[in-house]
């Protein structure tokens, strides 16, 4: 009974805090500026389906693919026994669901096979992260909290299956004693393996069997809370972030519509000048980014396929498409920080350019798009990159003196280098 | 050779009581850059050989805007193509082929919602068109024939509005021996020219872009690259030169490489 009230106040508490954390993310992406994300539901819905649920961008690397594909489906599925687990718990139950009969069989032994596969598929990702030479692993984009962030979800991830194999072996060894409660229930091709390691005395295994179920429960619950802290995001809003993606051609920048306004006014003088609160062009803060681009930052698992596809990166520029994504999220959570405190306002002296994003960087980008492609859950950071020039040199005429050069030829003669217009057809005599 | 082709602005058609059934686009890089013009030529010598009523707009042409609008410059960007939307507008321009996938980017996308409403196409895929209808058709014995050759995507064309059939398609009539590049397609890797990088030094780093391709262009093995972008061009070409492989890589553009092999 104990157990039962515990087990139900743990339970309460972690949706609670939950709740609290996905509140403030929530809040943080509605600091940013509006963007149409609404129309084409069905072309929305495709995009959806094939790129988060089908994970169709991730089999441009075939091996990370179907290593991530076993956690994902392995995750997804496993959740189910997660429902009898949390009834067991409030009720005090004990497997619950095995009144299904064979169905229940059938289904204890697919987790067991996808939890093993799982395991294993983090294992090799641990490998790959730690011990094999992957340059987008190695990055200084991960240096120091990124880099423990996704080992502690790998180790977590295997301790939360060894537990659920462990907890069912014990079960099994139980059931074979006919032990009280241990109803007979359940397919085990896995954690039959691990029967003959385990004591044969029945409180030793009920200890086992309890303590197992427990460090899975608590771990779920743990992790559900670790997500909004960590990188882990992606597997909650990869859904809308893929769904509110951009269904324009890559290629299509979006015009900004204040400079239409006033461009439209200086080109024809019978048309007045936009009236109201001048906003600011292009992006400084985070508040100038719209809530799109925010989304992204939350989406991002910092896996550095962007980076690794970015021709600047990859000739040894300071531009990582990754760090962009990273740095706006790092900014937007302190940003949402001073909002929540206000009296410790340390930071308003702070902004993404320059606070976290450098010149350097912004001005090595070549727009090509390799890293909005490369993306697995179409995080754009192009669209970042641009709004940060369009704040040096809108805002601040604060471009590389070269750029300057450029845009005062076209703006001169209509063509980027000192060339008259006047002989622009010089080429056809 | 044609090389006393007359050229028609879209001007002097109206001024005769005409209209061109095509405007061809020919760019910044296509005007004032030497090697590009030769380019320009070569596309109009196509639109010429098939008899296809097109015209230019000489010097009443002017930037798209888009290396503004790459480095930022909005108002710059917005106030050019207002003024370029004024012109073809008031010679009721429908159709326009480009000879640069950056102003094939800028028109198609770009200018609609400031009121530019255009169809417009990039030369591979009016070379492609003009292949399949059976008005071009590479001659037989032509020089290509069995030659490696391989084509570079430029961003704005391939990734940037999913164009990476016709080019291909052209080569395909080749009888080459073609083959990709290790990047390519959506994967193809930039020139380093876009994004107004044409216009200024790279950031430090430890390689230049155009460098890293042309080193897979060479892995290629390919003896002749085809482009379909000016800055690309530039780009591959100066590459190739720092590489010292100018006699065992020819950079060609589509265009060059179909007025070639059709003996236009």
């Amino acid at each position: 009974m104990i157990s039962q009230i515990v087990f139900t106040l743990v339970f309460i508490f972690s949706i609670a805090f939950f709740y609290k954390n996905a509140k403030t993310i929530y809040r943080n992406i509605k600091l940013g500026t509006q963007t149409d994300r609404s129309g084409n539901k069905k072309e929305r819905l495709k995009m959806m389906l094939l790129v988060a649920f089908g994970q169709k961008k991730m089999f441009k690397k075939p091996i990370p693919a179907i290593l991530h594909l076993f956690v994902y489906v392995g995750f997804c599925i496993i959740n189910i026994e997660m429902l009898e687990i949390i009834i067991d718990g409030i009720f005090g139950t004990h497997r619950f669901l095995s009144f299904m009969g064979s169905f229940y069989d059938f289904l204890i032994y697919s987790f067991e096979i996808l939890a093993f596969s799982v395991l294993v598929a983090c294992v090799i990702f641990l490998i790959r992260r730690n011990i094999l030479y992957i340059k987008r692993f190695r990055s200084h984009d991960l240096d120091n909290w990124p880099r423990t962030d996704a080992n502690l979800i790998l180790f977590t991830e295997i301790i939360l299956m060894t537990a659920f194999l462990v907890m069912n072996a014990a079960d099994a060894k139980l059931q074979s004693l006919h032990a009280e409660h241990y109803v007979q229930a359940g397919s085990f091709p896995i954690s039959s393996y691990l029967i003959p390691y385990l004591p044969d005395s029945i409180s030793s295994l009920v200890a086992i069997e309890r303590t197992a179920w427990w460090v899975h429960i608590l771990g779920v619950l743990a992790f559900l809370n670790y997500l909004p802290l960590s990188k882990h995001l992606h597997i909650i809003l990869a859904f809308p972030n893929t769904y509110f993606s951009n269904l324009n051609p890559k290629g299509k920048f979006e015009n900004m519509p204040a400079v239409t306004a006033e461009v439209k006014s200086m080109l024809d003088p019978s048309i007045p000048p936009p009236s109201g609160e001048v906003s600011r062009f292009g992006v400084k803060d985070i508040q100038d980014l719209t809530w799109k681009n925010l989304l992204d930052a939350y989406t991002c698992t910092e896996c550095g396929r962007c980076t690794a596809a970015c021709p600047a990166n990859m000739t040894g520029k300071l531009l990582s498409p990754r760090k962009i994504m990273m740095d706006t999220r790092d900014r937007m959570v302190e940003v949402g920080k001073n909002i929540d405190n206000p009296q410790e306002n340390v930071s308003e002296e702070k902004s993404l350019i320059d606070s976290y994003i450098s010149r350097e960087e912004i001005w090595a980008c070549t727009s090509c798009n390799a890293c909005v492609e490369q993306c697995p859950v179409n995080i754009n950071p192009l669209e970042i990159i641009i709004g940060l020039r369009q704040y040096a040199v809108m805002e601040e005429s604060q471009a590389p003196s070269s750029i300057n050069g450029m845009l005062s030829n076209l703006e001169n003669n209509g063509a980027p280098w000192k060339y008259s217009q006047a002989d622009r057809a010089n080429w056809t005599n | 050779m044609e090389d006393n082709l007359h050229i028609p602005t879209v001007a002097e058609l109206v001024g005769k009581g005409e209209v061109p059934d095509l405007l061809f686009w020919v760019g910044c890089a296509g005007s004032f850059d030497e090697r590009a013009q030769r380019i320009t030529k070569d596309i109009c010598k196509i639109l010429n050989h098939v008899g296809i009523k097109y015209a230019i707009l000489g010097t009443e042409e002017s930037c798209t805007g888009d290396p503004a609008k790459r480095a930022g410059n909005e108002f710059l960007f917005q106030m050019q193509a207002m003024m370029n939307i004024q012109v073809l507008d008031g010679y009721e321009i429908k159709k326009i082929v480009t000879a640069c996938p950056h102003c094939f980017n800028t028109l198609k996308n770009e200018y609609p919602s400031l009121g530019g409403h255009y169809e417009v196409i990039h030369h591979t895929q009016l070379i492609q068109s003009l292949i399949d209808e059976g008005k071009l058709k590479p001659a037989d014995g032509n020089e290509f024939k069995g030659k490696k050759i391989t084509y570079h995507d430029p961003c704005y064309l391939g990734r940037g509005n999913e164009v990476y059939e016709a080019p291909r398609k052209v080569l395909e009539t080749l009888d080459a021996d073609l083959v990709e590049l290790k990047r390519c397609k959506s994967n193809g890797l930039c020139c380093g020219a876009g994004g107004a990088q044409m216009f200024k030094e790279p950031e430090p780093g430890n390689k230049d872009v155009n460098i890293e391709r042309v080193e897979e262009i060479i892995d290629s093995k390919a003896t002749i690259v085809a482009a379909a972008c000016p800055f690309c061009m530039t780009m591959i070409s100066d590459g190739v030169k720092v590489k010292e492989k100018e006699s065992e890589i020819k950079v060609l553009d589509i265009a060059e490489i179909t007025v070639k092999a059709n003996k236009i």
